[in-house]
């Protein structure tokens, strides 16, 4: 459906000549681009005012397709150049855009240290459970025992939870949904923009293609039903074992807290050490 | 049902009016699957052919989980 008209549509934000993209049939990472630019267009953000880093990896070429700033940086390190980008302007809104190998996997100290730091950046991973732009080779969050072009007969690693390790780790805004349940891609989008702190959306999405094809799902469509029926939402998850939880998706909101941000600390010093110098 | 490439082909329902894009779409199926009332069936490349649109109720499901931007659902008479 048209959606209501508001101040600045989400196709503001779509540089709709560069279409259609170079993500595969039935790819998940075009559904979270929508979502994203919904929830831009509800936000009341305007192109100019937003900052989109992006890493390596298929969900990197996201910058392709937008109308903001964008920076298009190297494998992993899309954190720290947003963190930079945030401290040097804090009237921008910076996002960083990373797939499960550039956050969690090559990346994944810097992911850890952002949620420490509680810095203002929101962090969109988009996780397709593999390695897809080079030919789906296992990463860290492929599910055991997962086939994929490196472990042919199983993946021997069981999977990281990011949601968890963030949360772990101090971020105040974390939250994991999925390709299939596209409503709750944007509303948690728009919970993370206007969040103070590090904020995360981690959206599972499926890969067709490589981890799909792989794995007995060559096609979108089943890989969505196979989403759906993984997906436990966080409420149900506590009053179930170890053992009912193992191989399932738990999704909903991990943490909501209010309280100080990075920035928010940063200005009490410096007004202080600035107190303190003028007193001299 | 003979479908233009390359331009935006407009579908009549009765109540609603369908717009898709066939240069963008890459033929996933997913608008097919999750249609609730199967308006679409896929053609021989996959991708959608509007066979039922006056059973289409406007939910927006299609445009919503279209990956391609290649869909979308409009209430007659607004352009």
């Amino acid at each position: 459906m048209s959606r209501r008209s508001k101040e600045v549509s989400w196709k503001a934000f779509l540089r709709e000549e560069s279409l259609p993209h170079q993500w595969c049939a039935g790819c998940g990472y075009g559904v979270i681009l929508k979502s994203m630019l919904y929830a831009f267009e509800k936000s009341g953000l305007a192109p100019k005012d937003v900052v989109v880093v992006t890493g390596i990896g298929c969900w990197g070429k996201a910058d392709d397709y937008l109308y903001t700033n964008t920076v298009h940086v190297t494998h992993g390190r899309a954190l720290p150049i947003a963190t930079g980008i945030k401290v040097a302007n804090p009237s921008l809104k910076v996002l960083a855009l990373m797939g499960d190998g550039d956050s969690a996997t090559i990346g994944g100290n810097h992911l850890i240290h952002s949620s420490r730091r509680n810095i203002d950046v929101t962090a969109i991973i988009a996780n397709n459970l593999n390695y897809g732009m080079t030919g789906g080779q296992y990463s860290c969050t492929t599910p055991l025992d997962s086939r994929t072009s490196t472990s042919w007969y199983g993946d021997p690693e069981p999977a990281l939870d990011i949601c968890r390790l963030t949360e772990t780790a101090g971020a105040s805004f974390v939250a994991r949904t999925t390709v299939y349940h596209v409503g709750t891609i944007e509303r948690y989008i728009l919970m993370a923009l206007s969040h103070e702190g590090f904020s995360l959306v981690e959206v599972i999405s499926p890969c067709p293609t490589y981890f799909g094809r792989y794995n007995k799902m060559p096609k979108a469509p089943i890989m969505l039903n196979w989403l759906k029926d993984k997906a436990i939402s966080i409420e149900r998850a506590k009053n179930l074992s170890e053992e009912e939880l193992s191989g399932a998706i738990v999704t909903g909101v991990f943490a909501d807290k209010k309280g100080h941000s990075f920035l928010s600390r940063y200005n009490e010093i410096q007004a202080r050490a600035k107190k303190d110098l003028e007193g001299e | 049902m003979a479908i233009p490439e390359g331009e935006i082909m407009v579908v009549e329902g009765k109540k609603f009016r369908i717009e898709m894009r066939r240069d963008r779409c890459k033929g996933c199926e997913i608008c097919v699957e999750f249609c609730p009332k199967k308006v679409f069936e896929a053609d021989e490349l996959g991708r959608p052919v509007p066979v039922r649109v006056d059973d289409c109720i406007g939910c927006g499901a299609c445009e919503l989980r279209c990956p391609d931007f290649a869909i979308e659902v409009k209430s007659k008479g607004v352009s």
